[in-house]
């Protein structure tokens, strides 16, 4: 009863959708006032039927229905009930209602919250996201559907896979999509504004809350997925330049690259052109990952279903969706005016080539993550591209965007003068190097790499105290988007500072211990008391046990464990962490050895390594903060303006 | 021009598309041998049958033959074994049996079981002749030429297309000249 | 005090008996470490997604164990990587070869980096030279000044 509601549920979606699609976008080319009016009701009709349908899926894990196909694959009746509901979006089925849900979502956001902007361009927008939420329909029904059934039903389930029984990823992939999919909105609005022929400086004024928001959502959603990494995948890892980590990270570039370029295009209303195209070029990115995890065409750790028939069907949908935008930008945007003036020096001009860096940044991610396949298709054999190439080509670029970092808050407008600009920065060039030496001097030593790194975090600190010392005595007026680009600036420093102190002064050993043994590392003590058996809801355990001291003093108690979840037999290993302000203790259980009478057991100490989330956090604060600026919000007496000019255009 | 610019993205999309649609057709996880064209690498090992002398790859010399990585502890091999069976039995080329990481019992039982195709079968208990083969999913199969050259490698079991279409001729081809 | 003494030696025995100062689970740390660094830039061909040096197949171990053999023999980092490229192709690399059909991925950045800085320039300057009438009129709000 239940999954068939949820699949007339998606039905009737894809019927409001075709909807939502044509008769609003019909309304505001030919100027009828009620059609576009339906845009809005459309969208809140679509989402209740979308979240219906979404709890339908969850009802059915909740229910333990195996007569549900992809229940039966990705659930069982004694996984925990939080299991259960993060099941719902653990494989490629429901990821897709996810990621549908989310889009569902976003339209809902912008029909609530878009009282100031002109009828036509609202309708618009929604309809291009209807069109978005169609292909997703389609794609689901037509191939990936969730609510497919499977009689007689199955005794229990296959179980989710246990690396996915987890807090973190629980939290990971909505935090994700609704990054992900909350360009779609920018995207939208790049469209609605080349089909509508005006782009202005107010264009850009309505799109940076809709693009900050969802770069925040994003922010967090990396985050999350690279902590998860961290913390279960048992070395210590963070990032691996995967594909499907790259398919992520590159719509994140296109997104940072976005909300500064739009910074440009609202002052003076120039760049629009470009500013334009990387709102396409950012949900673009989004979609390609879709089709990266899903069609098998790159290997991954992450890859949902390679299947290349539904490849196929993401890939023309992909074709559809951007070529067509891409197409719309070819033939509207040199229509675009040249907005208004700003020197070649110019904060204008250091928001523009911090662009330039980022998107050489993403470009380069991209020909990483695809050149296997680009030698692979021409017959030039089979390559591997990893790390090593990835950590080469990328830092380099980051170096002069940090610097950039420093510099432009403190350009002026319209036009600067660099020597004047160097004397302002003078004290927090000097003062930066000198922390970054003194710094590395007391984690434990000096080099090139490590000062340059410190640097960068130094340099970022010491620019924003200079920006805050100028504008002592209007602290208590300063605009959100102000405190917000400094908050976010902030968790950039931070960021680059855990990531300097964790790569160039961890601690590691790999020892052998039998019960009783301690090892000593960086300053702790750690004294190993043995192991003994466990049993968790679904899984066996051999668990471990540590006890860490400082000073003489016992500072942590570490339970590393090696789990069988007995459903799927798979083996995994789960590191005990303890966390701190400025370390974490790390430690993972190898094998046996000596017949069972000695472990080999990894330890770690980790300088600063929450600070890459923390980092993390702070950035996605600061764009929450920026984009809540008075600002953005509804002003009335505007948008009933904008209506009756609107409704001729 | 002014304009044409702007159709660049979408210029580049297109070629994208193009690769990505390529793409759907190949396997990322398929591995090609750096050996194929290069001599077959050099080995002496003990034969599974205690009795027989030790096999080398000299020994092949002269001979199209055909080398078959196999275990035990395999579960794939077994579903390649009949073809391979059959494939023997037709006497075309002789199949050596390289036994990878394996203990010589269970070996020898598995082979007494399921049937044993092999004219010979060299014993790699730890693995470094297997190495050298740059083996790395077990079953695989390479066939060798007269000069000792590795001209074709199978990762995975073997089936009747791949024997069909791609060795059989292969053979035919090698064993003319 | 004397007892007292005794008393601390006995508890001082008592916990050095069983405790030791647990030795590397390496023979070798060094030659480990350096083992650790090369296969940390190599591909597991069985868990393809995972480098040899974190890999628990059986073909990691086996491959760690034979580049351990083969640095222990005084083999430099280089004939070592020749020696797996040699049975499994470039494929096992994760820091892919310069050569003439990778100079797209190793020199592509940097050309882009120059010409993505070059259009700027060039644009900005071009804008620059421009009358005042091919700008919009400039709608400043002074207020907004000091705003990002």
């Amino acid at each position: 009863m239940i999954p068939q509601l949820g699949q007339a549920a998606l039905l009737l979606a894809l019927a409001v959708a075709l909807l939502a699609g044509t008769v609003p976008l019909a309304g505001a080319t030919l100027g009828r006032p009620r059609w576009m009016a339906l845009a809005r009701p459309l969208a809140r009709l679509h989402f209740a039927l979308v979240v219906a349908a979404f709890g339908c899926l969850a009802a059915s894990f909740v229910r333990n229905d195996f007569s549900v196909l992809y229940v039966a694959v990705n659930s069982n009746s004694t996984l925990p009930l939080g299991y259960r509901l993060a099941g719902v979006w653990g494989g490629h089925e429901g990821s897709l209602l996810l990621w549908l849900t989310m889009l569902a979502g976003w339209m809902l956001a912008v029909a609530q919250f878009s009282r100031q902007l002109p009828e036509a361009f609202v309708a618009r927008v929604l309809a291009v996201m209807g069109w978005i939420s169609i292909g997703f329909l389609l794609f689901m029904l037509l191939s990936s559907n969730p609510f497919e059934r499977v009689f007689p039903p199955p005794p229990d389930g296959n179980d989710l896979n246990p690396l996915l029984q987890d807090p973190g990823m629980v939290a990971h992939p909505p935090m994700l999509y609704m990054g992900y999919v909350g360009f779609s909105v920018a995207f939208a609005f790049a469209v609605a504004a080349l089909l509508g022929g005006t782009l202005d400086a107010a264009w850009a004024r309505w799109t940076r809350p809709w693009t900050t928001a969802a770069w925040a959502c994003l922010t967090i959603g990396i985050m999350l997925g690279s902590l998860w990494a961290y913390y279960v995948l048992g070395w210590g890892g963070w990032w691996f330049w995967d594909p499907v980590e790259n398919a992520s990270f590159m719509p994140w570039l296109a997104g940072t690259a976005l909300i500064h370029s739009l910074a440009v295009t609202e002052k003076r209303g120039a760049f629009k052109s470009w500013t334009v195209l990387l709102a396409i070029v950012a949900f673009s990115l989004s979609l390609l990952g879709t089709f990266i995890v899903r069609s098998g065409v790159l290997s991954s750790v992450h890859a949902f279903a390679t299947d290349p028939k539904r490849g196929l069907i993401i890939l023309v949908f992909l074709a559809i969706v951007i070529g067509g935008s891409l197409a719309l930008y070819a033939w509207r945007a040199p229509t675009l005016g040249l907005g208004s003036r700003f020197g070649v020096v110019s904060r204008e001009s250091m928001l523009l080539a911090n662009n330039v860096l980022l998107v050489v940044a993403m470009l380069s991610v991209l020909l990483g993550t695809l050149y296997p396949l680009l030698l692979d298709a021409l017959g030039q054999g089979k390559l591997s591209v990893g790390p090593p190439y990835f950590d080469t080509v990328f830092v380099p670029l980051m170096v002069p965007a940090v610097l950039l970092l420093g510099l432009g808050p403190l350009a002026k407008w319209k036009q600067a003068a660099l020597p004047e600009l160097a004397h302002r920065l003078r004290w927090a060039a000097v003062a930066s190097i000198a922390a970054a030496l003194i710094a590395g001097a007391w984690a434990g030593h000096i080099s090139a790499g490590t000062t340059l790194g410190l640097w960068m975090a130094f340099w970022i600190v010491a620019s924003i105290a200079v920006d805050l010392w100028q504008r002592r005595g209007q602290w208590q007026a300063l605009p959100r988007a102000m405190v917000g680009m400094l908050v976010a600036h902030l968790g950039v420093a931070a960021f680059a500072f855990g990531i300097s102190m964790v790569k160039s002064y961890e601690a590691e050993r790999d020892v052998k211990m039998a019960p009783g043994d301690t090892a000593e590392l960086a300053g702790h003590v750690f004294a190993f008391r043995g192991v003994r058996e466990m049993q968790g809801p679904n899984y066996d355990a051999l668990q471990g046990l540590l006890e860490v001291s400082r000073g003489g003093t016992l500072v942590a108690t570490l339970r590393p464990e090696k789990r069988i979840y007995r459903v799927q037999q798979t083996p995994t290993t789960e590191a005990a962490i303890s966390p701190g302000p400025v370390r974490d203790l790390y430690v993972s259980l190898g094998e046996p050895v000596d017949q069972g009478r000695a472990w080999i057991v990894r330890l770690y100490v980790k300088p600063f390594v929450d600070w890459i989330w923390g980092g993390c956090v702070l950035m996605a604060l600061g764009g929450a903060i920026a984009a809540s600026d008075r600002r953005y919000r509804a002003r009335r007496r505007e948008s009933q303006a904008g209506v009756i000019a609107e409704a001729g255009a | 021009m002014k304009g044409l610019r702007f159709a660049l993205p979408l210029a580049l999309f297109a070629a994208l598309v193009f690769f990505l649609w390529r793409g759907l057709s190949l396997d990322p996880r398929e591995v090609p041998s750096p050996l194929i064209g290069k001599p077959a690498p050099a080995f002496a090992l003990a034969q599974l049958d205690d009795a027989a002398p030790t096999l080398r790859r000299d020994d092949m010399l002269g001979k199209v033959w055909v080398l078959n990585v196999w275990a035990s502890w395999c579960t794939a091999c077994r579903e390649e074994h009949a073809l391979l069976l059959a494939f023997s039995g037709a006497g075309i080329v002789p199949i050596v049996g390289l036994d990878y990481k394996d203990t010589q019992p269970e070996a020898q039982a598995w082979l007494a079981r399921f049937g044993n195709p092999y004219t010979a079968t060299a014993f790699d208990g730890d693995g470094r002749v297997g190495i050298d083969f740059g083996v790395y999913g077990v079953p695989e199969t390479f066939v060798i030429d007269r000069r000792g050259v590795v001209r074709f490698k199978q990762v995975g079991p073997l089936t009747p297309q791949v024997l069909e279409q791609r060795i059989l001729p292969l053979l035919k081809e090698l064993s003319r000249g | 005090m004397a007892r007292r003494l005794v008393a601390m030696l006995l508890c001082l025995a008592a916990l050095c008996a069983g405790a030791a100062e647990a030795p590397p689970a390496a023979a070798d740390p060094a030659l480990e470490a350096r083992m650790l660094r090369i296969a940390a830039e190599l591909r597991c061909l069985v868990c393809q997604n995972q480098t040899l040096a974190d890999s628990n197949a059986a073909l990691a171990v086996d491959l760690r164990e034979q580049l351990r053999t083969m640095l222990r023999q005084g083999r430099s980092e280089a004939q070592v990587l020749q020696y797996m490229t040699d049975r499994y192709g470039d494929f096992v690399r994760y820091r892919p070869p310069v050569q003439p059909r990778t100079w797209l991925l190793w020199f592509g950045p940097a050309v882009l980096l120059a010409a993505g800085l070059g259009a700027l320039s060039l644009v900005l300057r071009r804008r620059s030279r421009l009358a005042d009438a091919a700008f919009e009129p400039d709608n400043d709000n002074p207020a907004e000044e000091g705003n990002p």
